[in-house]
């Protein structure tokens, strides 16, 4: 067969998209960087102080090395000062997102008002960031750990509360009913049949949150919350980096620890 | 064309797949290759064309050392080699067009492939291709929205796509229903005469085998333990490659079963239901 | 167990460690609430100064109400700003995610390369934005660029770290059958790897575009841009109807980036 004859056989083109398609694809294209290219154009950055960055980040990292070893003495109670946040506010967490979940679920909710409001705190809670809510709490209760601790909790109730109330509406309705159709009140229902089915959820998103909250509490310092924050806030402002660079270290450490006793836990839970 | 000598495969865990395989293609020919789970079979095509790396030997497809080749070479020679695999392993987000095509990636530039530019002879083949293996229209169907048998059928026009001097075939219908799986294997074998290619299939089933393979090759342990006609299989043989069992009922009337490769009519039938 | 009693089975099984382990919470409660009972260890609160919190808290949003949106200008400009520093970082950070999935990927690249990849990934993930803002407050200054560039980095390693072990995930005989046709690595990148990953990494950078909405919030605080900036400096000059204009905007803008990245991963499965 002559390459005539099996073209006229056979088609010779084929294109993946329709001419429509593809004018799609390239409007995507187009859009992208054109959001890309506004954003960057409006906010005006001023691109010479890329000129000498990597000079900069070289310096930095000469000033930063070698660490002040003996430094770490005076870091120790800060960084435990740093864990007792993330615990403490993870423990309150505990109490108060339990309900806030049951009453934000559609199936064990009371009624409409009451998911309404489940809601609310929930979305409240995750769009405030821990460090905003820290800013808030330190006018509360002014600067120090207390405030730290309520940052913590108040931004996981979001978080916890969410995964919670997800996990309960996908129970198995037959349970429920089963335990509702033997005559049993509200909150019977929610003890025998709701939270066993749960339980490990509850559990895995506590611990889970808890090393985020590690993580999280490292930087409530900043806003004067507590923990090893504020002296690496002060030493940044001081360009002590000698001592920068040891509490990076550290906090590099203890978060790495964290998320490892979390992956333990939570793989012998579920 | 092809000649395997002295193969040996030892796994960095010790285990050793290969002890020494020699095997002579000389015609165009479909050659089976049966034995256990863990005989060796799969490793044995797949270090034809180094997806695993032999440990010692040497394989030379036409005259070239497939063993002794570079990295760049080895994609050159690997070109000239279809394979078709157990899990189809077709790209699923892609359209059936798409995998088929994908069987010239080594012959068109990356910007061509980026944007689905086959030189159009690729293009027409691969419509011909799609017909012949009964899959005419499919051609803009993406690949996860098929059945077993369709996606096989995909497989093989992949690897046919490539225009390969050597087939090489991994279990083809382990995955399949016992039907389609006769049908898989008819199109295989009916399709490897046609192109005058020859072709290393390792399958399971020795019905099967014995039913459309001309050549059968035993592995027992690593090492052949039977080279023959599909007809010279006896009980006796079956025993050296599995060990002991009855296999009187296994071994087929080979004159009954023969005609199977006949039924042009039926295939088109079945394959395009299929 | 006597005949008769039943109890529910217990998380704990062991008694002693159940009784152990609630007694192992009560000490801890008591040693790190009380001040000074342990040194280093024991919180540092002052419980009166916290007692007065109730009052304050009250006070506070005694002053908060009405929220103050007479200087929207300023908040519109920090909202725009922050928008702006998300969308800019979520590009960037996508294109840049991509070599780093793909280094960061065991079943693609040598052992050396991953293990690069790999700490790359860990050392970026660890730090909070916040502390990686500050130093990019240090070396470029405050302002905008150094927000994009601390979301950028926490884009990248977010989507990079799914990228990665999505990859891992891949069924390996779509990479193996690629390779058999004679593919090069690019090649076997654009057939077998993109077209099956991409669905989720849209869907993950999506999800990113409205973290980074999140968090662009709080980058400002320590002075790289963005509305966070302006909620700080409301809060030190104790304009508090004028912060909770400000925080009501971010729960609004949050909500809104959550609905659209909701709307477009709904579209994209």
């Amino acid at each position: 067969m002559t390459r005539e004859e099996h073209a006229r056989k056979y088609p010779e083109v084929w294109k993946r998209f329709t001419p429509r398609e593809t004018l799609v694809r390239y409007a995507w294209f187009i859009g992208i960087i054109f959001v890309a290219a506004w954003s960057l154009k409006r906010l005006e950055i001023p691109w010479f102080y890329f000129l000498d960055a990597h000079e900069q980040a070289a310096d930095l990292v000469t000033r930063m090395v070698p660490p002040y070893w003996e430094f770490f003495a005076d870091i120790t109670g800060p960084l435990i000062e740093t864990i007792h946040i993330a615990t403490l506010g993870t423990a309150i967490t505990v109490f108060v997102a339990l309900p806030i979940a049951f009453i934000s679920a559609r199936n064990t909710t009371p009624n409409a008002a009451t998911w309404l409001i489940g809601r609310f705190i929930l979305v409240t809670s995750r769009s405030v960031n821990t460090v905003v809510w820290g800013l808030i709490f330190v006018a509360i209760f002014g600067p120090g750990p207390m405030a730290g601790i309520w940052s913590i909790a108040a931004r996981s109730i979001g978080f916890v509360g969410k995964l919670i109330a997800e996990s309960i509406e996908e129970i198995d309705r037959g349970t429920t009913e089963a335990i509702e159709a033997t005559g049993a009140s509200r909150l019977q229902v929610l003890l025998i049949g709701v939270i066993p089915q749960v339980l490990p959820v509850i559990y895995g998103t506590i611990v889970y949150r808890w090393d985020i909250n590690i993580r999280e509490s490292t930087v409530l310092g900043f806003v004067g919350a507590g923990g090893i924050g504020i002296m690496l806030y002060s030493s940044i402002n001081q360009f002590a980096w000698h001592e920068v660079s040891v509490m990076l270290i550290a906090v590099f450490g203890i978060v790495l620890i964290s998320e490892l006793v979390s992956a333990t836990v939570r793989k012998r839970i579920t | 064309m092809l000649s395997i000598t002295d193969l040996v495969k030892v796994y960095p865990s010790g285990e050793q797949a290969l002890g020494g395989v020699n095997l002579q293609i000389d015609q165009p020919q479909v050659v089976a290759v049966i034995g256990s789970s863990g005989a060796g079979k799969s490793t044995l095509i797949r270090c034809i064309n180094r997806l695993v790396e032999p440990t010692s030997g040497r394989v030379t497809l036409n005259e070239t050392d497939v063993t002794a080749l570079s990295r760049r070479a080895l994609r050159r020679a690997r070109r000239r080699m279809g394979m078709i695999f157990q899990e189809y392993n077709l790209v699923e987000r892609l359209t059936v067009m798409e995998n088929v095509l994908s069987g010239r990636l080594g012959y068109v530039s990356f910007w061509q492939a980026y944007r689905r530019k086959y030189p159009p002879q690729d293009i027409s083949r691969a419509f011909e291709l799609l017909k012949r293996v009964g899959l005419d229209g499919y051609h803009n169907t993406r690949a996860d929205a098929l059945s077993g048998g369709q996606r096989q059928r995909v497989g093989i026009a992949r690897a046919l796509m490539q225009q390969p001097d050597l087939l090489l075939v991994d279990e083809p219908t382990a995955s399949l229903d016992p039907k389609t799986a006769r049908q898989i294997m008819r199109l295989l074998c009916e399709l490897a005469h046609e192109q005058g290619t020859p072709a290393v299939v390792n399958i399971h089933d020795v019905n099967l085998a014995q039913g459309f393979a001309d050549r059968i090759v035993g592995l027992a342990g690593g090492v052949i333990a039977f080279d023959g006609a599909a007809d010279e299989l006896t009980p006796a043989v079956l025993s050296d490659i599995y060990g002991e069992e009855d296999w009187s009922k296994t071994i087929q009337n080979p004159v009954a079963d023969r005609s199977g490769g006949k039924d042009r009519g039926t295939l088109e039938r079945e394959s395009a239901a299929g | 167990m006597s005949a008769g009693v039943w109890r529910p089975p217990k998380l704990i099984v062991n008694p002693w460690a159940r009784y152990g382990l609630l007694f192992l919470v009560v000490v801890y409660l008591v040693c790190s609430l009380t001040p000074g009972l342990l040194p280093m260890v024991s919180l540092n609160i002052d419980w009166t100064r916290a007692g007065q919190g109730l009052p304050r808290a009250a006070d506070m949003f005694a002053r908060m109400f009405p929220p103050d949106f007479s200087r929207w200008e300023l908040l519109y400009k920090g909202v725009r700003e922050s928008v702006q520093m998300a969308l800019a970082a979520s590009v960037f950070g996508m294109l840049l995610s991509i070599p780093l999935g793909l280094i960061a990927a065991r079943n693609l690249v040598p052992l050396p390369v991953y293990l690069v990849g790999r700490a790359l990934l860990g050392i970026s993930r660890t730090f909070h934005e916040v502390i990686i803002a500050i130093f990019f407050v240090k070396i470029f200054g405050f302002g905008p660029l150094a927000g994009v560039l601390t979301l950028v980095v926490a884009s990248m390693s977010f989507i990079g770290k799914m990228l990665a072990e999505d990859i891992e995930n891949m069924p390996p005989g779509q990479l193996e059958a690629i390779k058999a046709t004679g593919a090069s690595f690019p090649k076997m990148l654009l057939y077998a790897v993109q077209p099956q990953m991409l669905p989720r990494y849209l869907g993950v950078s999506i999800y990113r575009l409205d973290a980074n909405i999140r968090h662009s919030t709080v980058v400002g605080i320590v002075g790289a841009g963005g509305v966070g900036q302006v909620l700080a400096a409301s809060f030190s000059r104790y304009d508090y109807d004028f912060s909770l204009a400000i925080l009501l905007t971010i729960v609004a803008l949050v909500f809104v980036g959550e609905f659209f990245s909701n709307w477009v991963r709904e579209k994209l499965r």
